[in-house]
Parts: structure tokens; C-alpha cells; sequence
């Protein structure tokens, strides 16, 4: 008797099918991990398991129950919880760990009026024995480590009477102590018999604690794996084809690095590593989320600062304070999250898709300040030709745009005016497949600069790269020519 | 036009009555995005034929004078929300512009020339500190400008012990101030250029073309709306955001103490409770203007017309003999409908 038996489930969102058909049951007391690429319809899967999504069609049964939560409240009163990755919105500053604890209870009706600090810190303490955590009940969430909010998070599903627990990449922001802390916590729990849905993409987390592995790719699960899990055949699953590079052009640059870092450090305490591109180079750097690839892009933009180490752009020294300083050097970046870090809002001046390309260029383009003439009108319907962007002309709203076309115009605007390094944090998010491949091609035909691209897909990554670095805790642990030496670096 | 958009939104319907929806849904839009105009045209109209002597030139120049001054202050808060922020102490830097104005004349006995540049680098002075605690010291910029108004409420008395400023002011020592309002200062708030369009009407005009052309026409009115839509992309762009809000706040402040000026003009004394209800109405006309021409976002063009159509309604409702005490009410029902306009109804557009 399954805890949970989903059937055909799909889901469509527009013409695009996120789910076209997932079948897959999870049992009362084991851990299944869920595999798959960007787009593979995971994270819908897990939106209509926590009741953020309505399925489209297909049923659900949880304890032979029909099983359709319309919102995540009612997923939970069911016992089914997921606790994101990030965990910012389990609790909120000024809160103690004992109030998060009891945020949930302090939601329902029928609680009392009037709560008392001891009664609090009793109910509380009860919840962490019933999980086995030990937690500083007293101390403010905001002070919390990463970890112990996930621990928190987890302690108050289990009060909740939870019986189905989906994490998703809840390593993504832990110290290899801290996960390891976390899989025998996980590994108890599941003895005691709760199912647990483990959302990763790191092998070595998986091959530590799950029982069974699903692959899912293009909305269906494509493949199911049992332990001993063979994740050569499950990662060759889940990009669909051989692990080799698919680079028939593969340009090996030589001579002096346009841009290098020298004993750089990310964070005080991580492991210090060099790092040389050529010009003419596509190099992705992949790694699994909370990696330290934006970290490690936004030092080279100006965004944020190397904690020791220094860099050289072009042969001189590269220390850019502002974003504003790196630009004038010769980087450009398109950043990670499209809508936070390029867009402007809907309506608002500077929405339109001319706009949008030319929010860098403005001072260079209209060097009187008068936005006169047409240059942003000309630029954008060059970048509309050559990256084949569908749009109704260059002043459509940028909000009219699918997300593939939206960020290849966040690409145009970086490739408007020259630049000698190309930063790309995850630009294939949220991207389809044909747009995905405009993008490559557009990335890979310009020779006369060097692009450094951050992925935590290594499908992508190969699609894209000459050459790929892995990243993981905050540092290069790993150059490779070799795809294999990639997908067992990355997984390490 | 709630009825049109409903039936605009309908997901049934023939091939015709799509059609139908089509044009109807473009009529709605427009009558949406003219709606600020329309009223005002029918308010013209309505009050003309209520009482003919409302249409008189002199009426019409008064109306403009009137709301002059909301006007300026109201376009200077357009681009501090421009910025993503919002100035509160435009009205208090008003205020103690028309004291710092009379204290430089009457005390000091400084001349119009002298006396104009003075207050307006007070305003931009003012509005560098307000853009300091924002940028600087990472205050919200409610909490900064709120602050900057108690203060300058509060200090804008001190010089004088509490006194209003006129010519003979006896000072806290004791002394008799010995100068004067300049003349040539008076006619900011007195004269009309041609007999028919009061200076201060002018002033406005200059203040509303420069500041649309500003912000709607130029690289940098693009980065500052950049930076109220979305900060981290312009920083990402290489604008450097705090710069665009410095200027953005010294804009709003030293355009609130240009209003200073021409009230100190006009009323010929620093009074220490001018200035009462201006934030209030400067920030509902930038507010109105969010309707105007369906813009639904802060601009200069829009929060004129928005003073303008509040003067008009409450001259109109004051020579139809409506009595002064409704005239707030009045504000207030005109800005919750703009806003209802603005939000309520535009959404559908979408």
C-alpha cells in the first residue's frame, strides 16, 4: 500500500507542458530522491504536491485518498510539507526560534487568545524532543544558520503530523558537517516512518540517503533507479543522451589570458583557487546551487568583493568597486534572475524591450543627455534580426516576451557595445529549448571576447562551454576537458 | 465603465460580439486614460454654465495662481517617487523657506538678488541632508523626510522666538530689525507678465516643462525611473543609483523652496503657519496624476493636472457658494476616485 500514488499527472502552463503524464508512488518510510534537469517539471510536480499549483489533470491519492490541496495550508492539515530551499520565509527577524516553531499553531483557529512565554517555550521544547533537535529556543531567527532553519522548518512539519517531508536541495546551502548532520536526522526519521521526497542534484547526497531514485525529464518520470543507484546511467537519463561533449567546434584558446584570478578566495574561510580565460573562450563554471558561482561572478563585476586574491584584466590589475568601474573595464554581466537583476517593472518607463537593451549604453548612446534620435530604435532592431527575438517591434513591452526571448534580450544588451569578458549567470533560466539554442549559438559565435558563464546544469554546460570548472564550496575544485571528469566532479 | 470592462473581460461570445468586445475594450481604454480630462473638461463646462463669471479670464489666472505652488511642490515629489521614494518634507521646507526668505530681507536686509539664490540652496541643501540619512545611513525615506519635517517645523521658529516675520520685528535681543520685503522680491508673487498671466503661473509652467522634459525626455530621468522600478538592475547597469536619489531629493527640495518663495511673495511676511496644508495636497496631486492619461505610475504632466483639477473644483464649488469647511472633503473624494481610477480600474487594462 503506497503513502502516495500519483497517476498521468499533467500540468500545462500555456502551450508549454510542464507535466505531461508523471506516474510514481512513494512508500510510508523511505527516502526517494527526484532527479532532473532544469524544465524537467520537478518543481511543478512539487507545486501541486504542496498546493501552490492545481494539477491540470491526473489524479493524486494519499492513503487511498483523493489527494488535491488548493493551498499549502491544506497540503499540510493532509500531512503532506515541503520545506524550500530557501529558508528565509520560515520565520521572520525578531521572531525566537520557539515563536517559529509555533507560527503555524498561532495561524489556526481555535487557538487561544493569550499565549503565555512559558507555555510557549514548553509547547516548543515538546516539538524539538518529538524530532530529536537540539535548538537554542531563545535565540532570534534571524541569527540562525542556514541549517538550523532548515531544522526548524523540519521540526515543525514533523508537529504537524506530517507523513510525506519534500525537501528541495536542502543541502544547497550547507557545510559538509551541517549535511551530514542533516542525513542522519533524515535517515532517523525515515526509520521512524515518515516518507521523504529528497529534490537534488547532488549524487553524493543521494548515494548517502536515498532508497530509490526517479529521473524525471520532459514532465514524465523517465526513469527509475533502486540501490545500489547507478548515476552514470541516471545523470545519462536525465540530459537524455551519452555523457560526451556535444562541441563539435571546441576551440582550445593559448597565449595570455585576456582575464585571471590569482589565490582568490570567495570567502575567508574557503579554499583558495586561480582561475585564466582566453579571449575567444566559452568557460562554465557548474555547480550545484549555494556553490559560489554568483559569489564568485559578481567579485568579477563589481557586485561584491573577493575576500583575499586578486585579478587581472587584460594584463592589469582588475579591482572594481562598483559595477559602473568593471563595465568601464571591459566586463558586462547579465545576472542571475532576469526580473530581479535586469528587468523593469511592467508600465513603468524603461520597460520596453529598446529600453531594456539600452539601460547600459544610455550615457554612450545619448552622450547630451536628451534621448533623441533613434539609436535604441536602430539597436534593438538589430539585436531583434540576429538573435531572432520574437517580438512585435523594439518598443514591445519587455512583460510581452516569453521568458526565452526576454533573456535573450537581456543577452543583446550586454552584446550592444564591446566588452572583453562576458559574465552569464544562468542564462538558460527559465529559457525552452529552441530559444536555448539561439542562445548558445549567438554566445558561441563571437570570438572577440571571452565568456564566462556560471550553470548549476551540467546538461547546459556541456551544450555551451569549450571548457567547464566545477565549483563547490566556494571554490574551483576541478578544471576538465573531459564531460566524465565533469559529471564525477560535480557530483564528488 | 465598470459595466464595459466586464463585458470586455467576458471569456464567451460569437465572432461578432468579439468584435464588439474589441472596440469596446479600446473605447474603455481611452475613456480610461482621458478620464482626468474629460471630468476637467466637464467641470469647466458644468461650473461656466452654473455661473458665467467663472469663465473670465481673471477667474481662470486666479484658479492657476492658486494651485501654483501645490503644483511645483507636487512635481518635485513626482521625482523623488520617481526614484522609488517619497518626500515629506516638501511642505515644511516650503514653510520655513517663506520664514528663511523674510528673516534674509527684514533681519539681514539682503535684496531679491541676493535673497532667491539664498532660499533655494537652503531647499537644496535640505533635500542633500534628506538624500544623506536615505543613501548614507540606509533610512527609510518615510522615516527620513517624516524626521526632516518635525525638524524644520520646529527650527524654522527658533530665529524669532516663535514670531512671525514682518518689517519691525522686534528680535529675541531685544533689537528692532531695520529692513524690508524688496519690492523687486514682491513681484514673484504680485506681477503678471502682460497684466494677464501672474508670474508665479509662469514659474509653474517653467518648473512643469523642465521637469517633463527631464524625466520623461533625457538619459537621466530614464536612470531615475531605473531606480524606483528596479534598483538592483540599474546599479547592475552601472548607473550608481545614490547619485540618481541625491538628486532626486535636492530636485524636490530646492523646487519646495522655490514654492516658499512665491508664497513669501505673495503674502509679503513670514507667517509661521503658512504652508499648513501643502504636503498634503502637493502629495495627492502627484497622486491624481498617477490617472492622468492612464499612466499609472508617478509623472510630472499628470501631478500638474491634478493640482489644476483640484483648484478648479474648488473654486467652482466656492463661487456656486459651497461652503470652505467642505472643501478637504472635496480633495479627499477626488483622490480616492483617482485612485480607485488609477489601480481599480486600470488593472483590467493588463
Amino acid at each position: 500500500m503506497p503513502l502516495l500514488q500519483i497517476d498521468a499527472l499533467s500540468r500545462s502552463f500555456g502551450p508549454t507542458r510542464a507535466l505531461s503524464g508523471a506516474t510514481l508512488t512513494i512508500d510510508a518510510g523511505e527516502i526517494v530522491a527526484l532527479m532532473g534537469a532544469n524544465g524537467a517539471g520537478k518543481s511543478t510536480l512539487v507545486k501541486i504536491l504542496s498546493g501552490v499549483l492545481p494539477a491540470g489533470s491526473g489524479t493524486i491519492a494519499l492513503k487511498q485518498q483523493p489527494y488535491a490541496p488548493r493551498t499549502p495550508a491544506e497540503a499540510a492539515a493532509a500531512g503532506v510539507v515541503t520545506v524550500h530551499q530557501s529558508t528565509d520565509l520560515v520565520g521572520a527577524p525578531g521572531l525566537s526560534v520557539a515563536d517559529t516553531l509555533l507560527l503555524t499553531r498561532f495561524a489556526a483557529r481555535g487557538q487561544p487568545f493569550f499565549v503565555s512565554r512559558s507555555g510557549i517555550r514548553r509547547q516548543a521544547r515538546a516539538i524539538l524532543d518529538a524530532a530529536g533537535f537540539d535548538l537554542p529556543l531563545d535565540r532570534d531567527f534571524a541569527d540562525l544558520s542556514a541549517a538550523d532553519r532548515q531544522l526548524v522548518a523540519i521540526a515543525r512539519a514533523l508537529a504537524n503530523k506530517a507523513e510525506l517531508l519534500i525537501l528541495d536541495e536542502p543541502t544547497a546551502s550547507l557545510s559538509i558537517e551541517e549535511s551530514r548532520r542533516l542525513f542522519d536526522i533524515l535517515k532517523r526519521l525515515r526509520d521512524g516512518g515518515l516518507a521523504i521526497l529528497y529534490i537534488s542534484h547532488r549524487t553524493a547526497d543521494l548515494e548517502a540517503i536515498a532508497d530509490r531514485a526517479l529521473v524525471m525529464r520532459g514532465g514524465v518520470i523517465a526513469g527509475a533507479f533502486r540501490r545500489p543507484i547507478d548515476f552514470s546511467a541516471a545523470i545519462e537519463t536525465m540530459i537524455g543522451r551519452k555523457l560526451q561533449s556535444a562541441r563539435p567546434d571546441i576551440r582550445i584558446a593559448d597565449g595570455t589570458p585576456v582575464f585571471e584570478m590569482r589565490g582568490a578566495r570567495l570567502l575567508p574561510d574557503s579554499a583558495p583557487f586561480d582561475l585564466a580565460i582566453h579571449t575567444g573562450e566559452v568557460v562554465a563554471i557548474t555547480g550545484v546551487l549555494g556553490a559560489g558561482k554568483s559569489r564568485l561572478l559578481s567579485a568579477i563585476f563589481g557586485a561584491g568583493r573577493l575576500a583575499s586574491g586578486h585579478m587581472l584584466l587584460n594584463g592589469q590589475a582588475h579591482r572594481p568597486e562598483t559595477p559602473a568601474q568593471a563595465i568601464a573595464a571591459g566586463v558586462a554581466m547579465a545576472a542571475e534572475d532576469r526580473h530581479r537583476s535586469s528587468l523593469m517593472p511592467a508600465n513603468w518607463p524603461g520597460s520596453s524591450l529598446a529600453a531594456t537593451i539600452s539601460l547600459p549604453h544610455l550615457a554612450k548612446w545619448y552622450p547630451h543627455g536628451v534621448l533623441f534620435g533613434g539609436r535604441e530604435q536602430r539597436e534593438a532592431e538589430k539585436a531583434i534580426a540576429r538573435l531572432r527575438i520574437k517580438a512585435s517591434g523594439p518598443q514591445a513591452p519587455i512583460a510581452s516576451l516569453s521568458g526565452g526571448n526576454q533573456q535573450k534580450v537581456v543577452l543583446a544588451r550586454w552584446e550592444a557595445e564591446p566588452s572583453r569578458l562576458l559574465l552569464l549567470d544562468e542564462p538558460f533560466q527559465g529559457v525552452d529549448v529552441g530559444a536555448r539554442h539561439d542562445i548558445i549559438q549567438a554566445i558561441r559565435s563571437r570570438t572577440d571576447r571571452a565568456t564566462l558563464i556560471a550553470t548549476s546544469d551540467p546538461e547546459e554546460a556541456y551544450e555551451v562551454a569549450d571548457r567547464i570548472l566545477v565549483i563547490d564550496h566556494h571554490s574551483l575544485v576541478r578544471a576538465a576537458h573531459e564531460p566524465s571528469a565533469v559529471s564525477q566532479g560535480i557530483h564528488a | 465603465m465598470t459595466s464595459i470592462n466586464d463585458e470586455s473581460l467576458s471569456p464567451r461570445g460569437t465572432k461578432a460580439k468579439g468584435e464588439t468586445i474589441h472596440w469596446l475594450a479600446g473605447l474603455s481604454a481611452t475613456l480610461r486614460s482621458g478620464a482626468v480630462f474629460i471630468l476637467l473638461a466637464a467641470l469647466l463646462l458644468g461650473f461656466t454654465a452654473a455661473e458665467p463669471a467663472f469663465a473670465n479670464i481673471g477667474n481662470l489666472m486666479s484658479i492657476l495662481q492658486a494651485v501654483a505652488v501645490v503644483a511645483i511642490l507636487g512635481a518635485g515629489v513626482t521625482v523623488t517617487l520617481a526614484v522609488g521614494g517619497f518626500d515629506l518634507s516638501i511642505g515644511a521646507v516650503a514653510a520655513s523657506s517663506v520664514m528663511a526668505a523674510s528673516y534674509a530681507m527684514i533681519v539681514w536686509g539682503l535684496d531679491a538678488v541676493t535673497t532667491v539664490p539664498l532660499v533655494l540652496a537652503f531647499g537644496a541643501l535640505v533635500g542633500l541632508v534628506n538624500a544623506l540619512l536615505i543613501v548614507r545611513l540606509r533610512v527609510p525615506d518615510l522615516l527620513a523626510t517624516l524626521s526632516m519635517m518635525f525638524l524644520l517645523s520646529g527650527l524654522q521658529l527658533i530665529p524669532t522666538a516663535g514670531r512671525s516675520i514682518s518689517a519691525g520685528l522686534i528680535l529675541p535681543d531685544g533689537t528692532t530689525a531695520t529692513g524690508a520685503y524688496d519690492p523687486a522680491f514682491l513681484l514673484i508673487g504680485r506681477a503678471s507678465l502682460f497684466g494677464v498671466i501672474p508670474v508665479s503661473v509662469v514659474l509653474m509652467i517653467l518648473v512643469a516643462i523642465a521637469l517633463f522634459v527631464l524625466t520623461e525626455h533625457t538619459r537621466i530621468g530614464r536612470l531615475l525611473f531605473a531606480t524606483g522600478g528596479n534598483e538592483v538592475a540599474t546599479r547592475l547597469a552601472g548607473a550608481s543609483t545614490e547619485r540618481l536619489k541625491v538628486l532626486a531629493y535636492v530636485i524636490s527640495g530646492s523646487l519646495a523652496s522655490l514654492g516658499g518663495i512665491v508664497i513669501a511673495a505673495r503674502v509679503g511676511r513670514g507667517d509661521v503657519s503658512s504652508g499648513g496644508s501643502l504636503l498634503m495636497d502637493a502629495v495627492a496631486a502627484a497622486l491624481i496624476g498617477f490617472a492622468v492619461l492612464g499612466k499609472r505610475r508617478p509623472n510630472v504632466l499628470g501631478a500638474i493636472v491634478g493640482a489644476v483639477f483640484v483648484g478648479v473644483l474648488l473654486n467652482g464649488l466656492t463661487m456656486l457658494n459651497a461652503p470652505y469647511y467642505t472643501q478637504d472633503f472635496v480633495k479627499g473624494a477626488v483622490l480616492v476616485g483617482a485612485l480607485a481610477l488609477t489601480y481599480g480600474l486600470g488593472r483590467n487594462n493588463s
